[in-house]
């Protein structure tokens, strides 16, 4: 027991003193300031660009003044200015000084019709203001004509009401299940990073001590089942260290810009009502997840004997990892689809999928205890197998073509 | 505190690596360890350190079984060097050191110790890779020596070093050997096993062809050298009745004898003929017996 702590410290502190390490976490924590302060950023860039656009009104009437108003209240950072005709406007587009102008006409049977002209058509945004804009002087104008109300108005206005009620009593309602598929949506991307790097990162590991003969001495003083443990609760530790520094930094920033994140972008990906279930759900998933690939990349990095064939080695794990975010990713649209179910309790998809439907459904209890048991049971299975394979293997070196490499290494650490 | 292999035999599917290997290393002695490559030397030796386990037989240290309750009592030093290459010299024997069931503090004083008598003090803030091989071999010795062990596994410790450096390293195994620690060694070079080991054994292709005390090999082994200068013509000698081998050199020749007897008559015949220069009754050398041994099987 004593040499498992030895290990495991030494795995954790070589790993976090190395360059590689500490760039990639400065770096990804940089990311996370600017993600969590993207609204902040964007205000900077955008304050002082405001755009301008002419109006040439030919309808012989005063409805300059009242399309301003009416563009000020849709976006005030439009502004609108006045030209003559054409040639003026041209000559504006030209001299950059307006973004394009806006033709009003009278049309008999249609009341106004616009056309805007611009350089570029492709900013979309300002068509979309103009028209709106547009759209609500026109409504107005046509009210006045009616002589309607400011009641009828009201009542012309509002949209009619529309509910989406979920029949089955404890399932979530609509507007639960898109707050919750932003924090799924978010979470499953973590544990498919984190599953994928840090078993990667095990089976370098493996992989560089073999390739570097260390493992002959280290094989002689410390029985290869803990060594592999060491090492696989090393590396979970070091992940530990970095999802705590990643989202302790990212609870801090959101939390500073509090005010701007009850709207838009936050509140779009579920944080205003983070739910905690899902959070601890997502941890254990990740735990487990990590632990079942984590076993398999130390056996497959035990086989290779160049570091090279490491990644090859590994691929067909990557796939899986990969199989697995992309049912999820489908998944997400309608978790509680057949095939959903069905994946969930396969061990490999599991901390994935599982953890799709956990988040996103109300599942009976007894299913997620019969995934993670039979997650569980598996990683040990692995773990058995996986110690035997890891005993032959790093003793073995030659080519490493996967399954013969396996069978020769299970062959190795035979008892006769 | 013997290290008994017993009629051990390891077979990997249907290749025997090791066959029917049986002796003892008595307990504070140096063993040798030859045998040509693909022997079955480092299949031995981690049979020995219990990493594989024999089809046949078993090994025993002290009558008990090795395995890693007894690890802090064994030392080992693989053929191939295997070292952390990004490491720092001081990080990498600690954590071995640590392993090997020492304390950290120790190890440290160890360390600086063994740097100094190396006289290599500054490789301890130095990473692996920034030293040469010959350094980094002193390096691994340490970390299999550090928490002096009962039982020293060395393979092939000396090669790829320097004349001096090989002195450096002998003397702190010979120092070792001393102080208490059985050492078992393999080595091509047959001048240090005759130099530094009682007993040996010789390997070829899995099995052991000659094993036991050196000077009972040489004497049982019968053969001797018989080294001649002379002024005249030896060409006779080659068909002289009882050599076994020649050698022609610049100035002579070096036979090989059957016997004394055969020595003893040679002269006899030598002196009458003219003057001789040389004429020296050598034990066989230890590569002669082995080329001998191993030659033979090839045969």
């Amino acid at each position: 027991m004593n040499k498992f702590w030895i290990v495991l410290s030494h795995t954790y502190l070589s790993k976090l003193k190395t360059k590689s390490f500490i760039i990639s976490t400065v770096i990804m924590m940089a990311l996370i300031l600017v993600l969590t302060n993207i609204s902040k950023f964007i205000d900077t860039f955008d304050s002082d660009d405001q755009e301008k656009v002419a109006v040439i009104d030919l309808t012989e009437g005063s409805l300059f003044d009242s399309y301003k108003t009416a563009v000020a209240g849709v976006n005030d950072e439009l502004s609108i200015i006045s030209a003559q005709d054409e040639k003026e406007a041209d000559e504006m587009v030209n001299a950059e000084e307006i973004v394009g102008y806006l033709l009003i006409e009278k049309d008999d049977s249609l009341g106004f019709k616009g056309t805007y002209k611009a350089n570029q058509i492709s900013d979309s945004m300002v068509s979309n203001d103009l028209l709106l804009a547009l759209t609500q002087l026109k409504s107005q104008i046509t009210a006045n004509e009616l002589k309607l109300t400011e009641q009828q108005i009201t009542q012309l206005n509002t949209p009619p009401v529309f509910e989406t009620i979920a029949l089955q009593e404890n399932a979530k309602t609509e507007e639960d299940l898109n707050q919750a598929r932003g924090l799924v949506y978010v979470l499953l991307f973590v544990i498919y990073f984190g599953v994928l790097m840090y078993a990667t990162m095990i089976a370098m590991e493996v992989a560089t001590e073999k390739t570097s003969r260390v493992m002959e001495i280290l094989i002689s003083s410390v029985p290869p089942v803990t060594q592999m443990f060491a090492k696989i609760m090393g590396v979970a530790l070091l992940s530990l260290t970095q999802m705590i520094l990643f989202f302790g930094l990212g609870y801090l920033s959101i939390k500073q810009n509090l005010t701007g994140m009850n709207e838009g972008f936050f509140a779009f990906f579920g944080f205003g009502s983070i739910n905690i279930s899902t959070i601890i759900y997502a941890i254990i998933f990740a735990l487990l997840g990590y632990l079942l690939y984590a076993t398999l990349a130390a056996c497959l990095g035990s086989v290779v004997s160049k570091i090279e064939d490491v990644q090859q080695m590994i691929s067909p794990m990557t796939m899986l990892v990969v199989i697995a975010f992309m049912i999820a990713m489908f998944g997400l649209g309608n978790p509680s689809a057949s095939y959903i179910t069905i994946t969930s309790f396969i061990p490999f998809f599991t901390p994935m999928i599982m953890f799709l439907r956990v988040g996103m459904l109300d599942v009976p209890f007894w299913e997620i205890a019969i995934s993670i048991a039979v997650l569980i049971l598996t990683i040990i299975l692995l773990g058995i197998i996986g110690a035997k394979i890891y005993r032959g293997g790093v003793l073995m070196y030659g080519s490493s073509k996967s399954l013969k490499s396996i069978k020769n290494a299970l062959q190795l650490s035979k008892k006769n | 505190m013997a290290l008994q292999i017993k009629e051990i035999t390891k077979k990997f599917g249907d290749f025997t690596a090791v066959n029917n290997l049986n002796f003892t290393i008595p307990e504070k002695e140096m063993f040798g360890f030859l045998g040509g490559n693909g022997a079955g030397k480092t299949t031995t030796f981690r049979m020995i350190l219990g990493l594989l386990d024999p089809t046949e037989g078993e090994i025993v240290w002290d009558g008990k079984k090795i395995d890693y309750t007894t690890s802090s009592l064994i030392g080992y030093l693989p053929e191939e060097r295997g070292l952390y290459p990004k490491l720092k010299v001081r990080d990498q024997i600690v954590y071995l050191a640590r392993l090997r069931g020492m304390r950290k503090g120790d190890a440290l004083k160890e360390l600086e110790y063994w740097l100094d008598r190396f006289m290599v003090p500054e490789y301890i803030d130095k990473r692996v890779e920034e030293l040469s091989k010959g350094n980094q071999q002193k390096i691994q010795l340490i970390a299999s020596m550090i928490h002096k062990p009962e039982l020293l596994i060395l393979d092939e410790p000396f090669s790829g070093l320097d004349p001096v450096n090989v002195e450096m390293l002998k003397k702190a195994v010979i120092d070792l050997r001393d102080s208490g620690t059985t050492i078992v060694f393999s080595s091509h070079r047959m001048e240090h096993v005759e130099e530094m080991c009682e007993h040996l054994c010789i390997m070829h292709k899995g099995s052991p062809v000659v094993a036991g005390k050196l000077k009972e090999i040489k004497r049982s082994f019968g053969k001797k050298n018989v080294s001649i200068k002379a002024d005249f013509d030896l060409s006779f000698l080659d068909a002289y009745p009882g050599v076994t081998k020649v050698k022609d050199t610049m100035e002579g020749k070096i036979l090989q004898v059957t016997g004394e007897d055969v020595a003893e008559s040679m002269i006899r015949d030598l002196v009458p003929k003219g003057f001789v220069r040389k004429f020296e009754l050598e034990e066989p050398s230890l590569t002669d017996i082995f080329i001998e041994k191993v030659g033979a099987v090839y045969e």
